[in-house]
């Protein structure tokens, strides 16, 4: 079976100008496209967090540049692009229970989709329930092909 | 007004004679009931005996803060700890505390001082004084206490915080005088302004100012914001508390120091030699009459000088200029001494954080702030904010539970942290003092 979970990278950031840039200097010279993005921030640091399509190299890359690194696995689910997709899904989160760290959303080259990313305390339970509720679970390899 | 005509104006060749009698009385007791003076001294060749003139004191080992702690808590006490009546406490500079204790007869001795000081700041029997200074486990407050009520004012015991209460009851009670540090002087005084608070409806005449540094910009300001005359005290736990030394509200220039209780020279803190008078040096104390935990050349790290000059005042005492370094690291927050090291040793005992800090100062209006910038290493970093934040508390926390004062944490990327050659720059003090 396919791994369900998608890697994704988090990134230190002190709240200071250009660091962003320079992160997306990293990637680009180490020819790393980035599929999905979402920066968290407080009034002291923030969070970069990213999928990309090669967690690896980028993960060595940014470390090598001196950036703080960790990855996570998160949950890709696809809903429709349209309005009321987003209520879906997260009428079936809330009804289950499940905790959400935090999310973040992307739209689909093909413009027909979006993806939702979740971080949830417990992801397996979670992509259980979202498939049982007739869900798509996009893998790894589907996010970094989009 | 002078409290104690006889000892503060003694001619000095008076005041030596007694100050050497109690010298040799005071060595005597410390090399007999106390076991690391008297392994310092033997490993000094010196005996009690040798003490012949006051001169002979450089004879005598130093004291450190060091010794203190390798003694803590009660280990260089002279007395058993039934006569001990009253103990306090000062940071050191790791986790363990300085602790000093008195004797109900050290107590009575330390009123004395603070009433001969409240006295020579110019504060009078029909005062109210305003007790801004903490009670507890830091001497200002308790030692300040005693001093106004031997005086013979009307103590309000109402300690630090709670501004705008302090301001309400200045303003109902009729406090005539302010004992505070001076930055806490400065925060009553915008707090003032906020309430919308005219200080020439309030009574205040004077503020007696001290544990922690200040500058004469700072007394100007101090002066103009409260309408009233600011006065430096000085001391430290170690040698007392409050009251080793004072400004009289004569001259306001430099702080007489109460010799007939505390013998104080002036060294090169490097070679330890004593400096002629009027040269600027590292402070040493000895306390010539205190029984529980007396001092011998207590070496303070505080950087001033002596002046021998006479004073308009009539008092005999040598005065001390303004302290105006440290020969350590020591930095003076809000009146709490914290030491860089006893940051490190929050960090330390925290798993994955790493030992590479730096402790920013800054004065904010009238209040000095201090934020720790704290490395995130790849072992405590997370993509939740909250796994953080909670990192940034129990640091802030930690450095609560040792210091007592609380301060900001700023996570910052690993590296950001200027490494020097050598020892670190552990600290940026951007106070203008």
């Amino acid at each position: 079976m396919a791994e369900m979970k998608v890697e994704q990278i988090a990134v230190f950031l002190e709240n200071k100008s250009g660091r962003l840039a320079e992160i997306a200097d990293v990637l680009a010279a180490n020819n790393i496209n980035i599929r999905a993005l979402a920066v968290a921030d407080t009034a002291d640091f923030g969070i970069l967090r990213l999928i990309v399509n090669d967690t690896a190299r980028a993960v060595q890359a940014l470390r090598t540049a001196g950036f703080t690194v960790t990855k996570a696995s998160v949950v890709a689910v696809e809903v429709a692009d349209r309005p009321g997709g987003l209520a879906e899904v997260l009428k079936v989160v809330s009804g289950a229970w499940l905790n959400v760290e935090y999310m973040y959303a992307f739209v689909e080259k093909s413009g027909q989709n979006a993806a939702i990313i979740f971080r949830f305390d417990e992801p397996n339970k979670a992509i259980s329930i979202l498939q049982q509720a007739g869900f798509k679970i996009l893998t790894n390899e589907e996010v970094c092909r989009l | 007004m002078i409290w104690n005509e006889q000892y503060e104006t003694m001619p000095r060749e008076d005041l030596e004679k007694v100050q050497l009698r109690r010298l040799q009385d005071l060595v005597a007791r410390v090399y007999a009931r106390v076991a690391p003076y008297r392994a310092k001294m033997d490993a000094a060749g010196v005996r009690p005996g040798d003490i012949k003139t006051l001169a002979d004191i450089k004879k005598l080992p130093f004291t450190t803060k060091e010794d203190l702690r390798a003694n803590y808590p009660f280990g260089m006490f002279t007395v058993p700890l039934e006569q001990v009546v009253r103990v306090h406490a000062s940071s050191g500079t790791t986790g363990k505390p300085t602790v000093v204790g008195y004797t109900r007869r050290d107590i009575d001795t330390w009123a004395e001082l603070m009433a001969r000081a409240l006295a020579c700041g110019g504060v009078q029997r029909d005062d109210m004084v305003h007790n801004a200074y903490g009670y507890g486990l830091f001497t200002g407050g308790l030692g300040a206490h005693y001093g106004a009520e031997k005086l013979g004012a009307t103590v309000i015991p109402i300690s630090g915080g709670n501004s705008r209460r302090q301001i309400l009851i200045m303003q109902d009670f009729g406090s005539t005088v302010l004992l505070a540090t001076p930055s806490y002087a400065l925060n009553l005084a915008d707090t003032m302004a906020d309430m919308g608070v005219d200080v020439a409806s309030l009574k205040l005449r004077v503020g007696i100012f001290g544990a922690e540094p200040w500058s004469e910009n700072m007394r100007e300001e101090v002066e103009k914001k409260l309408g009233l005359k600011a006065i430096d005290i000085y001391g430290l736990s170690e040698v007392m508390g409050p009251g080793v030394s004072m400004e009289c509200i004569e001259a306001q220039h430099g702080m007489h120091i109460f010799e007939d209780h505390f013998y104080p020279e002036i060294i090169d803190p490097e070679s330890g030699e004593p400096l002629p008078m009027g040269e600027a040096g590292e402070l040493v104390f000895t306390t010539l009459t205190k029984e529980a935990f007396p001092v011998l050349r207590y070496r303070t790290k505080d950087i001033t000088r002596l002046w021998a000059e006479p004073c308009v005042c009539g008092r005999n005492f040598v005065r001390m200029e303004k302290v105006t370094g440290r020969t350590d690291d020591m930095l003076i927050i809000r009146g709490v001494n914290v030491f860089p090291s006893q940051i490190e040793h929050v960090l330390m005992g925290i798993k994955g954080v790493e030992p590479h800090y730096q402790i920013v100062v800054n004065r904010e209006g009238a209040l000095d702030t201090m934020e720790v910038q704290v490395e995130v290493s790849e072992q405590v970093f997370s993509d939740e904010i909250k796994t953080l934040e909670a990192l940034s508390r129990r640091i802030q926390a930690e450095i609560k539970d040792l210091i007592g004062s609380t301060c900001k944490i700023k996570l910052v990327e690993p590296k950001s942290i200027q490494r020097s050659e050598g020892k670190a720059k552990r600290v940026i003090d951007n106070r203008k003092i």
